[in-house]
């Protein structure tokens, strides 16, 4: 594996632009002073009660995600170009999810092989013909960005259902304003905190037509036992909404009401963060007691908008996300501008015969895995657990996607052993209204705290920064 | 605001209270208990904390003895016991997680800052009778900054409303089933002049509603049973008597009805039972039975639990 690129010092040690103030406050700042103030950060953290569940794990059902106090920093020029390819990457998912359940045109080009589509549990065939308003599927979506190098940000994955970790993105700021008032005043860095306002504006600029002039936008949860119920209530709370569950929810004549302490009062956009298969127990999974009996058939009717759409995961799929960089040249006419990390589709027998005889040196993922489980990292497993793959991956090729593992940059971060480098990727947060994409500057960074792991992921002891966009 | 906030915000107020009246019971067994066995003679103490507490028959479900180190495990730590202090404040917990968005986040912080304590400093109980008072201390302190946070911090709107119902139902409750389980020690007898263990129920009874130096203030009088009597039930001017419970009640119960443009059989069934608290004498009470008097209100105040339950909550 080649050596990672450093954000801070770049390669040859030579210390990059955009960190120069941070490394001579660093040199200022006694190590114990930093301490303190990363003792602080933690206390905060647990006092707001910003907390993820960890799911199987009943020792500790609510955890905190570690919170590294070292920001991570990019230029605006930088941001520039990230910002461009995210809407460029965002415009393509929408446009293919109307293709997909509409003309589908892609198909006909032979761009994709129909049966990864029609074959694929999360193509949802009720949202055949079914328009959305403004054909917005993805309204909110979070791409895992990674680096490489100098100059490359790679695609390390499209989530386009219920993407989270805005909150650790609001929240992190905040802290980090509190904590070092002082680090900020030498630097401009773009503000992150009107992510809420734009996104409210972006759900009610799609609200059905048979809405009133104010129409009323819910946040739908799970409820409190799922592991992003805190950042559920949090954009609740800075949205201004009702956070709603599905039993606080009833359809009648095809319209969506929630019950409150006056009656009943129409919801007409849902911000749900309730996964596609419990939405419905009429239409998905009738053991469901998340969702509202009859939604689907409101939202057949036009009369509730659900953001993000349903079936939007057939865009964020780990097979389909090989076709990317077709899907942007087919839909826009350009040149991706974000790359995709090369990929190898373990059902195409070529493929396969590649990734059997490479296992060692290759990241396998499941198709329709996430979070970051049941994956081989070839080049961080033993032997043993490479040839128990191996079989598994025989027999269902179809189910895996191989990647070569990457060389993710790295920032500094707070260690038992003082700063050292570690592995960092970016959520960036894309919203798409009727009218615009937008992006707030920044995201969320994850950081691998173990020496050398490339797994970001907080279920696996992955930690944040606060992502500084500098304002130039 | 969404019915079920509503319910949350309700059930959260109620489940403070009780953890303080709990508190507040044990505390004022422990005093009793501390006087020498001469002054209380044969009666359990302890026994009679069950029965304030109202879990006396499942206590003996899992304990055979009501002794001390039993009756304290059971109501401030048992998690089988649904009233327990431990219980009230991971339920309050609970309800704040589901309702964070209508709470401030001073009142979230002091149940998210008593239930990290519980666990990190109370997850195995006391040990000695200081720990315990610490731990009383800290649970009484927690529904004093919760009060006050609430108070001072909410919205005056139909959050703070259905909060402060929660709170002056159950309130109520607890006063009157004081009431109910001490009510012999309250009967006037012509001739009868307290002996100590008298005295030392009584001043345990108005510990219990925090409300001994009250006393003084209101009656600038010695202890005297049927004056205890008058102060928990009709007097408006403490807070945890029942006709300052119900003046709460009515009084929240209204702006909700403004707010919202109507009123309902809740609005009604509290204006009812509130005037009959301002109508009563003690005297009268005393002759129609203290006990009767209590049991019945006891009825209506958790019939108007459920008519606000039907009305707004669900």
């Amino acid at each position: 594996m080649a050596v990672a690129f450093d954000e801070m010092n770049g390669p040859g040690g030579d210390l990059r632009p955009a960190y120069r103030e941070l490394s001579r406050w660093l040199k200022e700042t006694p190590p114990d002073a930093l301490e303190y103030r990363r003792q602080e950060a933690e206390l905060l953290f647990r006092r707001i009660g910003i907390t993820f569940a960890v799911y199987g794990d009943a020792e500790a059902q609510e955890r905190l995600i570690p919170f590294d106090v070292i920001p991570r920093i990019m230029s605006g020029k930088e941001w520039t170009v990230l910002e461009k390819g995210l809407k460029q990457r965002v415009r393509a998912l929408n446009m293919f999810l109307r293709d997909i359940y509409h003309g589908r045109d892609i198909l006909r080009a032979n761009l994709i092989p129909d049966d990864l589509i029609f074959q694929n549990p999360v193509f949802r065939p009720e949202m055949n013909g079914q328009s959305v308003p403004h054909d917005v599927y993805v309204h909110i979506a979070g791409i895992d960005i990674v680096r490489i190098d100098a100059d490359n940000f790679i695609v390390l994955e499209d989530n386009a259902r219920t993407p989270s970790g805005v909150s650790y993105m609001l929240e992190n700021r905040e802290i980090m304003m509190r904590l070092f008032p002082d680090l900020f005043a030498r630097h401009r860095v773009a503000p992150v905190e009107r992510y809420p306002d734009e996104l409210l504006s972006a759900l009610r600029s799609v609200a059905p037509l048979s809405a009133s002039a104010e129409p009323t936008v819910a946040l739908m949860t799970p409820g409190v036992y799922n592991s992003a119920y805190y950042e559920h209530s949090f954009l609740a709370d800075k949205l201004g909404i009702e956070l709603v569950e599905g039993r606080d929810l009833i359809v009648k004549n095809d319209e969506v009401f929630m019950r409150t302490t006056e009656g009943l009062k129409r919801v007409d956009v849902i911000y749900r963060r309730v996964d596609d298969d419990f939405l419905d127990p009429l239409t998905f999974r009738p053991d469901s007691a998340l969702g509202v009996p009859g939604l689907m058939s409101a939202y057949a009717a036009g009369n509730v908008t659900l953001a993000n759409a349903v079936g939007t995961g057939i865009a964020d799929d780990k097979a389909i996300y090989s076709y990317m960089p077709e899907i942007v040249k087919f839909y826009l006419g350009e040149e991706p501008i974000l790359k995709n990390v090369p990929t190898w589709r373990c059902r195409e027998p070529k493929d396969l015969s590649y990734v059997l005889d490479n296992l060692g040196d290759l990241v396998v993922k499941e198709v329709h895995g996430s979070g970051g489980y049941g994956m081989l990292i070839g080049p961080a497993a033993t032997k043993a657990t490479i040839e128990a793959f191996r079989d598994k991956l025989k027999r269902e090729p179809e189910g895996f996607i191989a990647q070569p593992t990457l060389a993710l940059s790295t920032c500094p971060t707070c260690t038992a052993a003082g700063l050292a480098p570690r592995h960092v990727d970016l959520r960036p947060f894309v919203l798409t209204g009727s009218k615009h994409v937008t992006i707030v500057p920044g995201g969320l960074t994850r950081v691998a705290l173990k020496e050398g792991s490339l797994v970001v992921n907080s279920s696996q002891g992955g930690g944040t920064k606060d992502t500084w966009i500098l304002d130039e | 605001m969404l019915s079920r906030t509503a319910e949350n915000l309700y059930w959260l107020a109620r489940y403070v209270e009780r953890a303080e009246y709990i508190a507040r019971t044990i505390d004022a067994t422990l005093r009793v208990t501390a006087l020498p066995a001469a002054y209380i003679g044969k009666t359990n103490e302890w026994e009679s904390a069950l029965l304030t507490a109202g879990v006396s028959t499942s206590f003996y479900e899992t304990y055979q003895e009501a002794t001390e180190q039993n009756v304290v495990e059971y109501l401030a730590f048992s998690p089988a016991n649904p009233s327990s202090i431990k219980n009230c404040i991971e339920a309050a917990r609970l309800n704040s997680r589901s309702v964070r968005t209508a709470l401030t986040s001073e009142m979230w912080d002091t149940i998210n800052s008593a239930w990290i304590e519980l666990q990190e400093v109370w997850g195995k109980g006391t040990s000695s009778r200081e720990e315990l008072a610490r731990f009383l201390r800290f649970v009484q302190e927690t529904s004093l900054r919760f009060d006050g946070s609430a108070y001072r911090t909410m919205l005056r709107n139909d959050a703070y409303w259905f909060s402060r119902l929660g709170l002056h139902l159950e309130r109520a409750d607890n006063t009157a089933r004081i009431l109910d389980v001490k009510y012999h020690v309250l009967l006037p007898e012509e001739e009868h002049v307290g002996g100590p263990l008298d005295y030392y129920q009584w001043t345990s009874i108005l510990r219990s509603v925090s409300a001994l130096t009250a006393y003084h203030w209101v009656y600038r009088e010695t202890l005297k049973p049927w004056l205890i009597a008058d102060l928990l039930i009709l007097n408006d001017t403490l807070p945890r008597s029942l006709a300052s419970c119900y003046s709460n009640l009515v009084r929240n119960l209204d702006q909700i009805g403004v707010a919202y443009g109507r009123q309902g059989a809740s609005q009604r069934h509290a204006r009812g039972v509130r005037n009959r608290l301002e109508h009563s004498h003690m005297d009268d009470i005393f002759q129609h039975g203290v006990h009767e008097f209590i049991q019945e209100f006891i009825a209506d105040n958790s019939r108007l639990g459920e008519i606000i339950t039907k009305q707004y909550l669900i």
